[in-house]
């Protein structure tokens, strides 16, 4: 299972500060120094806070009405998330960072792990981070070790304090210490419950963790902290993975604006999401071999909740998005029910497989609009990429569309949008 | 890679994310059939079609676009509803043109560095007045103007 990196070079895991705050914060200078918070979509929770609204002890996904005085009070900025940014800012991020290095691994939206030699690992670090930087106006933490649970350790020490100057070598001399003083939970991979469990054995930090009984753990808890623990241990067990697999299965989903009762409603919310789901799918060049809609209810202190949902199996293997519609309310009429209050729909795009490579039934008559379809996705996949998502609609989505999540402070997407990039006043 | 020379690391094109790509890719249309036997001599002087991106984009990852509106850098030759290709990349020097925050504002302006040492922010039409940065000013480079894109009609 194990196997040591090679001698001279370091795992790393670059990560972004306040990721989705940093972004606002490039384009509108306003925000720095102050107190700020990015709301889920549909105005719900606090999905990022900067460092000024952290200190007020604003949680990390907490309700953003049960704040609502405190946010008031104290001058908190509120923003609805822009992902149409973020997402742009991140392709930016890590593009600088793999002008450092072939070997980099994107694992979320604002952290990559990369491969860096051991020689002035610390100035090449800082090297990194002031390049990041200055090409993206986001700052980064940098740590570094001989593993990559190391290095998410090293990460961390690397932000906490201030004087590491956003990077830290965790060198094997420093590593007694700093596991010494690191408590169990911040290891990556070890969550509330086995804290608990290993906090009852008297395993308290990271030190302890590390020296535990190999067969122990093996019996008590899993061969994955196992791993943790061998990679705590400096014995490298996880490799710098390559780009993800495709997704099994796309799912979109999202509460309404308010609870809708009406069918016709409902029907328009569900065409836009499969409408999403498609497209995401035919990114990945999958097609759908089934689909799953399911409906939410929205309670009243009383009632019981409504969940149902269907799976709709297709004749045939697709991605043709007005297909995709067509059966989701099929199957959305399935599990419709009269007089209820309705917090949520979704649809679940199942069995993906890839476009061309599914077998054709005996009795299935040759697609011969097959092209045609097609080409109709990409004209409608290009068109939304380029002038913004949902520029073209199919009918069944809705015009109006009054379901849709409410946005009330959301930046403009200076990055992706011709119409909002920033302007300035020259004087 | 080499860390040992920092002042000229070794920057590779590293592609981490599978085939889409983010700007047209452009392909040589092939001007005479592919069959066994005798290729056409103009087959060596197939070339790329042009591509803007590559005129004016040299590092995709920094480079913002920004529209402007006023006269402060006429002599310059931007005018009001251009559009400015940033690049913060670009290391911002005297004579540069730069996007900046003064006092926590946007504004574009030529850096300028006199024989004396000091540093002034100086806009492109005498009807403006310049502003000397100190090390108490607050200010800060944002990019610099690399290109301005101005509508001919």
């Amino acid at each position: 299972m194990s196997s040591t990196a090679p001698n001279n070079l370091l795992f790393a895991l670059a990560d972004c500060n306040n990721f989705f705050a940093s972004c606002e914060r490039v384009f509108d200078p306003s925000l720095h120094g102050s107190p700020l918070v990015i709301l889920s979509s549909n105005d719900g929770c606090i999905i990022a806070r900067s460092n000024e609204a952290k200190a007020l002890g604003i949680p990390m996904g907490a309700p953003a009405f049960q704040y609502a005085s405190l946010i008031q009070q104290q001058n908190v900025i509120v923003r609805s998330s822009n992902f149409a940014l973020y997402g742009d800012m991140s392709k930016r991020v890590m593009r600088t960072l793999a002008q450092f290095t072939p070997d980099i691994q994107v694992y979320s939206v604002d952290e990559a792990f990369l491969l860096l030699e051991k020689e002035n690992v610390k100035e090449y670090m800082q090297k990194i981070r002031s390049t990041v930087l200055q090409w993206t106006g986001i700052p980064t933490s940098i740590g570094a070790a001989t593993t990559k649970t190391l290095a998410k350790v090293a990460n961390y020490y690397a932000k906490k304090y201030v004087q590491k100057e956003g990077v830290f070598f965790l060198t094997p001399a420093l590593e007694q210490p700093i596991l010494k003083s690191l408590p169990v939970e911040e290891i990556w991979g070890i969550g509330r419950r086995i804290t608990d469990f290993l906090s009852r054995q008297g395993i308290r930090s990271a030190w302890e963790l590390r020296n535990a009984d190999d067969l122990w753990i093996r019996k008590h808890l899993s061969v994955t902290v196992l791993r943790t623990v061998w990679e705590l241990r400096g014995i490298s067990c996880l490799e710098l993975e390559e780009a993800p697999a495709a997704k099994k299965s796309i799912m979109t989903s999202k509460s309404f604006g308010y609870p809708l009762f009406d069918f016709k409603e409902i029907a328009e919310a569900l065409a836009s999401y499969t409408a999403r789901a498609a497209e995401k799918m035919r990114g990945q060049e999958s097609s759908a071999s089934y689909l799953e809609v399911f409906l939410l209810s929205s309670p009243s202190r009383d009632e019981e909740y409504y969940h149902n949902a269907v799976q709709m199996i297709l004749p045939q293997p697709t991605d043709y998005t007005p297909e995709l519609t067509h059966y989701a309310k099929e199957g959305l009429q399935a599990i419709f029910r009269e007089k209820i209050l309705y917090k949520k729909t979704g649809v679940m795009l199942g069995g993906l497989v890839p476009k061309n490579n599914y077998q054709l039934d005996l009795f299935m008559a040759k697609n011969e609009n097959q092209e045609k379809r097609d080409g109709l996705m990409q004209l409608i996949d290009q068109t939304n990429r380029q002038f913004g998502r949902g520029t073209l609609k199919f009918a069944a989505e809705g015009v109006k569309q009054t379901w849709k999540a409410k946005k009330a402070n959301c930046s403009k997407r200076y990055t992706t949008q011709w119409k909002e990039i920033l302007s300035i006043k020259l004087k | 890679m080499s860390q040992k020379n920092l002042s000229s690391f070794e920057i590779r094109a590293a592609s981490i994310w599978s085939a889409k790509a983010d700007y047209p890719m452009r392909f040589p249309s092939f001007l005479t059939r592919i069959s066994a036997g005798f290729p056409s001599s103009a087959d060596d002087f197939i070339e790329n079609q042009l591509d803007l991106n590559e005129l004016i984009i040299k590092h995709p990852a920094a480079t913002f676009f920004v529209h402007v509106e006023g006269d402060s850098m006429l002599q310059a030759g931007i005018q009001s509803g251009d559009i400015l290709v940033v690049d913060r990349a670009v290391e911002p020097c005297p004579g540069k043109i730069i996007v900046a925050l003064l006092n926590g504002e946007f504004t574009v302006k030529r850096m300028i560095r006199e024989t004396s040492g000091k540093v002034f922010l100086k806009a492109e039409n005498n009807r403006y007045s310049s502003i000397e940065i100190t090390p108490e000013t607050d200010f800060q480079v944002w990019g610099v103007v690399t290109y301005v894109i101005h509508r001919a009609q």
